[in-house]
């Protein structure tokens, strides 16, 4: 039995990798985010510049040979910074989308499943959460919390949860009215298993959807963290910081802009891509 | 009484295809009928039998892509209306041809008055200036049985019926020569339902219109036919008077249909459905698209073309063995 | 005598709308006997629906009891609601929305399995799904397959397979062939009866079609907006038809017989709300024979042995 077992697990996720690229464009999406990641972790031990290495010869040099993208206003290498930044900007944009989506999902099921009371209550407060402005809500938890990783993704998550709540009740409200839930309940199936068997894998598809383009926003709001004491702090590099002082030299050096800017919209194309095919590979009625 | 027939409009070996994840789907297989003027055609089929595409295609209003006419022809009054510009076909729409649909629920506007629904097709068609088009419109809906003082009031305040019956009068507005009706009944209530045959035989009696009715329900067409059409898979299995689809049934077909029904009038111990399930329409098998269901395949219906043979006059079958039954 | 399965007493269903209370069952009492079938009959919001889903404790009654083989189960609980469950099982209207798109064929027809004690390993249960999926009909080269790839009445009896899984004594089947095509129809019709035939349970049929009903049931409730109006064995109810509105109902099933004159009786008026009715008869506003009496509360009346009628005027009008 367990060895039977041992055997088809790896089964199930080889067949649910295969369906999900799938498509071109999944495939695309899982190949462009495997050299980003890999980029960005093996890359800086490669690079013969240091990360904070100040060179003030090549002060806003463009690209050359030697400096692949170029070089920032204090003369250090764009590519190195971008590599290291990347690892950051990475953890940071998944962390906090992913922990937003799973609280989210969490307590806008509750709300849906369970109705009543619990559904005002916890309604009424993602209301109250929702009026209270995202900034706020970040200057609020670095001050309870300090400054860290785990609190940096903390305050990026809280922006954004009422959304996904409401989202996920309103799902889990249509979804339950089906018959499928009644006839759940008739043949004696938990409250625990209709929830995370019968109605949980119905409605996540738009948190998928909403999630997977989320990250990218949320890389760039990272950026202005730092200024609240959250997050990483100058000169250790991040992509949304990067961003941020390229945006001031627009005119006149682009590429300080141009190069984080392109590494945020591929890595947020990348994870699209790959969202699109999760949410077809969930779905069974896409299978041949 | 089928000695002077005047033929209104006739469908000429109609096929329609649609183009479904690269592959084809056959909704309509060389579909031929007539309609007399002023006689109803019924065409009785099952779910995915191509009855729905064939009135929109009659129409033009199939969404192509997916969907295709592939070849055939639909004459109206010597033209052929698939070879019409589609500007031409707006002063067909509405004017000559009007359509039902099945769900009075969603064919009406919420945020419009019942009268200024009928008032809008009237006004797209004539040209009548806005009180006389009011007052038409209030007679329009007198003459579907709705008061006219209704004339203001949302569809939302209706119950089902009464929104069918004011589909029909936006329908029967610009006294359209054939009305098209999609499962008229189907997503009414017993009791309402009976009143829409009713509804319909009076009118037709009362504007001479022609008529096609499209329904699943044979004792809707029971009711109100003078033809009637049976589709199978795409294709038009039998046809002739109502008596002679209702009195001498000869399809295998039709007689599983009949088969499959419970009788009201007295109870049968058992049902004797038609085996199998109807072919995948991309998918059709050779021969006859019956033969898989058939109770009496032979070699002859799994190959060849079965054509329609004409058993009495007027009553056709499409079937190879000897007087059907 | 036949043995007594349910037992339904004084029902009530009411739900709170915007616009008041909403009686969507209203004093309904009736029997159904071990392997028997009753058809309960009525147009959309009749409550019949509210009525099954009440009976297998999908819904909370509001008023009422109900006995399964004599033990009042109105109001049972936890452990004893999950024993209640096993022996009263649903079949749903569409069976679109009635399997879960996201499992299979199979793990739908284990679900049920899983929740009963009575297997000990997974292959056990695996081969009751196989024998249950035989019993109606699924194809073995379909048990993988995932719902959306179905037609209708593959489906429905996917339902049914679940439905009979734990093996019950009573069966609800909510409209279970309006969704479907004639000629499937009377498949599933069939394969419904010859369960009853081999494995004896009791069926409540819930429907609007008069033929289905008088084919499959033997006796017959005929409900309007919440109420019973005339209940009876079922030929003595086509034969001897007494309520006004069951009269009417009768008479408007479009019959496939081109040769029987239409004796249709036409109802006018609106149909009344069943929100905040009025204690009269609630058919009394579409009813012909409709006088000041009907506006009086009506009582259900055993006019002839087992033929139960809820109108004042039941002799004057049937002479």
């Amino acid at each position: 039995m367990t060895a039977k077992q041992q055997y088809k697990r790896p089964n199930a996720v080889l067949e649910f990798f295969g369906r999900m690229t799938k498509a071109f464009s999944a495939k695309l999406g899982v190949i462009l985010f495997v050299i980003i990641v890999l980029v960005c972790l093996i890359g800086p031990f490669f690079s013969p510049y240091d990360v904070n290495g100040i060179d003030l010869i090549n002060m806003f040099k463009g690209p050359s040979k030697a400096h692949l993208l170029g070089c920032d206003e204090m003369g250090r290498d764009i590519f190195t910074r971008l590599m290291y930044g990347g690892r950051y900007s990475l953890a940071l944009g998944l962390c906090s989308s992913l922990f937003g989506a799973a609280v989210g999902v969490i307590i806008g099921s509750v709300a849906g499943f369970f109705g009543g009371k619990i559904e005002t209550f916890l309604m009424r407060l993602m209301d109250v959460w929702a009026a209270l402005p995202g900034m706020l809500l970040c200057i609020l938890v670095s001050n309870v919390m300090g400054s860290g990783f785990f609190s940096t993704v903390l305050a990026l998550t809280v922006g954004g949860i009422p959304g996904t709540v409401r989202m996920i009740r309103g799902q889990i409200l249509t979804e339950r009215s089906k018959e499928y839930i009644e006839a759940a309940q008739s043949i004696n199936c938990s409250s625990f298993s209709i929830m995370f068997r019968h109605l949980l894998p119905n409605v996540i598809q738009p948190v998928i959807v909403t999630t997977t383009m989320g990250i990218g926003s949320t890389m760039i709001m990272a950026a202005s963290l730092s200024y609240i004491g959250l997050g990483i702090q100058p000169p250790n590099p991040e992509w949304g910081a990067m961003l941020a002082t390229g945006k001031t030299q627009i005119r006149t050096y682009p590429h300080m802009l141009l190069v984080p800017g392109i590494a945020i919209a591929l890595t947020v194309f990348a994870i699209n891509l790959m969202g699109d095919g999760i949410r077809d590979a969930l779905d069974p009625k896409l299978r041949d | 009484m089928s000695t002077n027939k005047e033929v209104f409009l006739s469908v000429k070996n109609l096929e329609v295809s649609y183009s479904q994840a690269r592959r084809e789907v056959r909704a309509v297989n060389g579909v031929s009928f007539d309609v007399q003027k002023g006689k109803t055609l019924g065409l009785v089929g099952e779910t995915g039998a191509g009855k729905t595409t064939i009135a929109k295609a009659i129409l033009r209003i199939l969404p192509d892509p997916p969907a295709k006419v592939k070849s055939g022809e639909i004459f109206l009054g010597g033209e052929d209306l698939l070879k019409k510009k589609e500007e031409d076909m707006l002063d067909v729409r509405g004017k000559k041809i009007a359509m039902i649909f099945q769900d009075p629920m969603t064919a009406l506007n919420p945020l419009m008055t019942v009268g200024d629904q009928i008032l809008e097709v009237l006004l797209l068609h004539n040209d009548y200036d806005k009180a006389a088009g009011m007052r038409e419109a209030g007679r329009m809906l007198e003459t579907v049985g709705i008061p006219a003082e209704r004339y203001a009031e949302y569809p939302h305040q209706f119950s089902g019926g009464m929104k069918q019956r004011v589909v029909i009068a936006m329908a029967l507005a610009c006294n359209p020569e054939l009305l098209l009706a999609d499962e008229p009944t189907t997503a009414l209530d017993v009791t309402i339902q009976a009143q829409v045959p009713e509804l319909i035989n009076d009118l037709k009696m009362k504007f001479g219109t022609s008529m096609i009715l499209i329904t699943h329900d044979l004792g809707v067409i029971a009711q109100t036919c003078d033809d009637v059409a049976v589709i199978y898979a795409g294709k038009i299995v039998e046809s002739g008077t109502k008596e002679d689809v209702f009195d001498h049934p000869a399809h295998p077909y039709t007689l599983g249909l009949f088969g499959s029904l419970p009788d009201i009038d007295s109870r049968t111990s058992r049902l004797s459905p038609i085996a199998g399930m109807p072919p995948d329409p991309t998918n059709l098998p050779e021969g006859c698209s019956f033969h898989p269901r058939c109770p009496h395949a032979t070699d002859a219906c799994r190959k060849g073309q079965i054509t329609s043979r004409e058993i009495t006059p007027g009553h056709f079958c499409a079937c190879i063995r000897e007087g059907g039954n | 005598m036949a043995e007594e399965l349910i037992r339904v007493e004084h029902l009530k269903k009411y739900f709170k709308v915007p616009a008041g209370i909403n009686h969507a069952v209203d004093d309904v009492s009736f029997t159904i006997n071990r392997g028997e079938t009753l058809g309960v009959v009525g147009e959309s919001g009749c409550g019949k629906s509210t009525l099954g889903r009440t009976l297998i404790h999908l819904q909370e009654p509001t008023e009422g009891k109900m006995y399964l083989k004599g033990k009042d189960i109105t109001h049972v609980k936890g452990n004893e609601l999950k024993k209640v469950r096993e022996q009263m099982q649903i079949v749903f209207q569409d069976p679109y929305s009635s399997l879960n798109p996201r499992l299979s064929i199979e793990s739908t027809v284990m679900e049920p399995l899983k929740r009963s004690k009575r297997f000990r390993s997974k292959k056990e249960m695996k081969e009751e799904a196989n024998r249950l999926m035989e019993l109606v009909g699924i194809d073995e080269r379909l048990r993988m397959a995932y719902p959306h790839e179905l037609d209708g009445g593959r489906r429905q009896r996917v339902c049914i397979a679940r439905a009979l899984a734990l093996k019950p004594d009573f069966i609800v089947c909510d409209e279970p062939v309006s969704a479907l095509d004639v000629s499937i129809q009377a498949a599933v019709l069939n394969l419904l009866m010859d369960l009853q035939d081999q494995m004896g349970m009791a069926y409540m049929f819930v429907t609007h079609d008069l033929s289905v009903v008088r084919h499959i049931s033997n006796h017959i409730c005929v409900m309007y907006l919440g109420q019973l109006v005339e209940k009876a064995e079922t030929d003595e109810l086509f034969e001897n038809t007494l309520h006004p509105y069951t009269k009417a109902l009768l008479s408007a099933i479009p019959s496939v017989n081109i040769h029987r004159p239409l004796k249709r009786i036409q109802l006018t008026g609106e149909i009344t709300s069943p929100i905040n009715p009025k204690p009269g008869c609630r058919f009394a506003a579409r009813c012909p024979y409709a006088t000041e009496a009907c506006q009086q509360p009506q009582q259900l009346e055993e006019v002839s042995p087992g033929h139960f009628v809820s109108c004042c005027r039941v002799k004057e009008i049937n002479g």
